[in-house]
């Protein structure tokens, strides 16, 4: 952070004489902060997971969630500031509300896409606003097509087959990199993206964590739901299993 | 989403040229002094609901016909719909009218699925709700020109209630619109004074011999319909089209 | 507008093109096919019983892959379609792709419902995309929507709803479909004061539009009793 000092990472409506934006590289910071947050693209659907740290143990459970509900076929997972983030579910509901009304069908991904790319952007242009602490993952399944895209706080996307973002991002990649996503089955992918959690999840920094997993694919008929009590176990224990056997293996070698 | 703040829409040519209005520089919006004109009939139209509560639930009813003045032009119009697992819905009166409540509730309902804390609207509630709706746009003197009829099960008892275009609102365990509160709530009403429990067996043969009385009665009607069914066991079942069974012996008689 | 002194005038009904609006008195039809949809429409613009235009055009571009039949005010449709037209052209820049027959059909819908009380327009949508095919939307006075395998519109149509039902097949070819409209729209034509001239036609396909006339002395003859 050599930039500190110079004053040039005091405003958003400001370049540095390098050609940065201080606030917006500080807003990646804070969703660097959080809990990783992985989408899995499959052959007929999409799979989000999210590690929710739990702060303290007075928290209830199921609260503060990371994944949301945008529209019947769309759903959003992110990391980064969750006060945040609820403002960009605010207007991505609105924004799928208004295209229904006005155009008689859902709302396409790709439209969506961009115009919460729009929204998140505009808020990196002015000094009297600061740009939003969090990046978004867009996930729809339509006519027969999954679509996943990742929003970053500069409001740049990317359309993705596999995408993390949040504390443990690098090793995440890492991980989906390994995975053969063009082959695998929704199915198949829960319980992947279960793994994936679990093994990039730092128990020595964060000590509780609670697992979420949604899909958007043929089996749930389209909508974005969170995936079945019965799926939802079946993932959380391959993953803990998977996690076992790779301490043993750790003793092994040691 | 019906906005309860929803005004007259603005003028559809806006800023465009008017007869002696040509030298107005561009930007300073003349007011516009057009009086407001509404709705003052209906235009293509659909006849009547008839609905019934039996023991475990209720049964709505409604044909496929919208009329244009008497000539029936479209004979493909379903009027009677699922709102949630809790709710159906039967509407008539104008279908225009009719297709624009039924977007904005679809949408509420989306709204509600979208925050994804497991309760769902209950009929009563959509019933209050509609209401107002309704009382609203008749004292902008601009009324929705329907008779909507919510029926659906509210905390295991069936519920009915129906609302028309001025705001009146009631509930009973019989309840027909249009020419059907004529000729067919007579029917009902003696059937239920003779049998005040009915099953649901009985209660679609009730449903039945109306659907097949009106069309012998009402030159606006089709012997085609939908039967809408929310039961307590058997949840929600839109059946249709059902054809009149139509009986013409007594054209022997003379 | 001011009054007009009509006292001079004679009271038989042969002055009613000075004050009377432009308007489709119309013959409109739109069919499905195998692979698209046939639109066709008369070609008659009156005021009051005056022909102001006997060769007119009510067959409009919304997009190369959707029109619109128009009939009701010649103004007041003219105008929406122009409108749509902007919405669907900015729109499928918006998508990176064409726009479906059934959002222009919704944006179309939208504008007849919202100002159902200042417009005279009944429009018949029809199109194709490569989602669902061939579509036709109707669109009343009203402004309700509904889709339809065959749809006819228009002061004409009320005397044509029999032959309609009775000779419509899912499926047809092309040029069955052709004959079809055709024929329809010339008895249409032939019965309705307010219809009449020549027959445009429109076959709108995955390839666009291809565009015929049927000229008024070369109509399909019929009982003339």
């Amino acid at each position: 952070m050599s930039s500190i000092g110079t004053g040039y990472d005091l405003s958003a409506s400001q370049f540095s004489p390098d050609g940065r934006v201080f606030q917006v590289e500080y807003a990646m910071k804070a969703v660097e902060n959080s809990g990783t947050v992985i989408g899995l693209r499959g052959t007929d659907g999409i799979v989000l997971a999210a590690e929710k740290l739990i702060m303290s143990k007075l928290h209830e459970t199921s609260t503060n969630k990371r994944i949301f509900n945008i529209d019947r076929h769309i759903g959003m997972a992110f990391s980064g500031l969750i006060a945040d983030a609820r403002q960009i579910v605010e207007i991505a509901r609105k924004e799928a509300s208004n295209y229904r009304l006005q155009y008689g069908t859902s709302i396409p991904l790709k439209y969506l896409n961009d115009r919460v790319s729009m929204y998140m952007h505009a808020y990196t242009l002015y000094s009297a606003v600061r740009p939003f602490g969090c990046s978004v993952i867009l996930a729809s399944y339509e006519t027969d097509e999954p679509n996943m895209f990742l929003i970053d706080p500069s409001g740049v996307s990317y359309g993705y087959f596999g995408c993390a973002t949040g504390k443990a991002k690098q090793s995440a990649k890492t991980e989906i990199e390994k995975l053969k996503l063009g082959n695998l089955t929704c199915k198949e992918i829960v319980k992947e993206a279960a793994k994936i959690i679990y093994l990039v999840h730092d128990e020595l920094k964060d000590k509780n964590f609670e697992l979420e997993l949604s899909w958007v694919c043929k089996d749930s008929g389209g909508l974005h739901v969170k995936v079945p009590e019965s799926v939802y176990a079946d993932a959380e224990k391959a993953a803990k299993q998977a996690m076992e056997a790779d301490s043993e293996s750790d003793t092994e070698e040691m | 989403m019906f906005n309860s703040t929803h005004s007259a829409p603005p003028p559809f040519w806006s800023n465009g040229p008017a007869p002696g209005a040509f030298y107005n520089f561009p930007g300073t919006v003349a007011p516009v002094t057009n009086p407001i004109t509404h709705t003052q009939s209906p235009v293509t139209t659909s006849t009547s609901i008839v609905s019934i509560t039996y023991d475990k639930g209720v049964l709505i009813a409604g044909d496929l016909l919208a009329s244009y003045g008497s000539l029936a032009r479209y004979k493909n119009c379903p009027r009677v719909i699922e709102i949630n697992p809790n709710i159906i819905m039967g509407a008539g009166g104008d279908y225009a009218d009719f297709q624009y409540v039924k977007s904005f509730i679809e949408q509420k309902i989306i709204d509600e699925d979208c925050l994804d804390d497991g309760l769902k609207m209950k009929p009563k509630s959509l019933y209050c709700w509609l209401t107002r709706i309704m009382y609203q746009r008749r004292s902008k003197l601009d009324p929705f020109w329907n008779n909507l009829v919510v029926g659906g099960i509210q905390d295991g008892v069936p519920f009915l209630g129906t609302v028309d275009k001025l705001g009146t609102a009631y509930t009973d365990k019989v309840i027909c619109t249009g020419y059907g509160a004529h000729i067919a709530l007579p029917v009902l009403r003696d059937a239920l004074d003779k049998k005040p429990n009915l099953n649901l067996n009985e209660a679609k043969q009730l449903i039945k011999k109306c659907m097949e009385v009106l069309f012998y009665r009402d030159a606006r009607s089709y012997p085609k319909y939908q039967l809408g069914m929310i039961d307590v066991d058997e949840g929600v079942k839109i059946e249709g089209p059902i054809s009149v069974e139509e009986n013409w012996n007594i054209a022997y008689m003379t | 507008m001011p009054p007009v002194n009509t006292d001079f005038m004679p009271q038989d009904g042969s002055n009613d093109w000075r004050d009377a609006a432009h308007s489709t008195g119309t013959s409109i039809m739109a069919s499905e096919f195998d692979g698209g949809v046939v639109i066709g429409a008369d070609s008659r613009t009156t005021t009051g019983a005056y022909i102001a235009n006997r060769v007119s055009d009510k067959l409009t571009r919304v997009t190369d892959h959707i029109y619109c039949c128009r009939s009701g005010s010649a103004a007041d449709t003219e105008a929406i379609a122009d409108i749509v037209g902007y919405h669907l052209n900015f729109h499928g820049m918006e998508l990176g792709e064409e726009p479906s027959v059934e959002v222009g059909a919704a944006i179309f819908k939208e504008l007849c419902y919202n100002y159902r009380d200042s417009l005279m327009a009944g429009i018949l949508v029809a199109g194709w995309d490569k989602k669902k095919g061939g579509q036709i939307y109707s669109i009343p006075i009203g402004g309700m929507c509904v889709r339809q395998e065959v749809s006819i519109g228009g002061s004409g149509s009320s005397y044509v709803y029999g032959y309609m039902d009775a000779n419509y097949k899912p499926k047809m070819s092309k040029e069955d479909c052709v004959k079809f409209v055709t024929n329809t729209l010339a008895l249409a034509m032939s019965r309705d004061g307010s219809s009449g001239g020549v027959i445009r036609l429109g076959i709108i396909t995955e390839e666009g539009i291809e565009r015929r006339v049927v000229l008024g002395n070369e109509l399909p003859k019929f009982y003339e009793g």
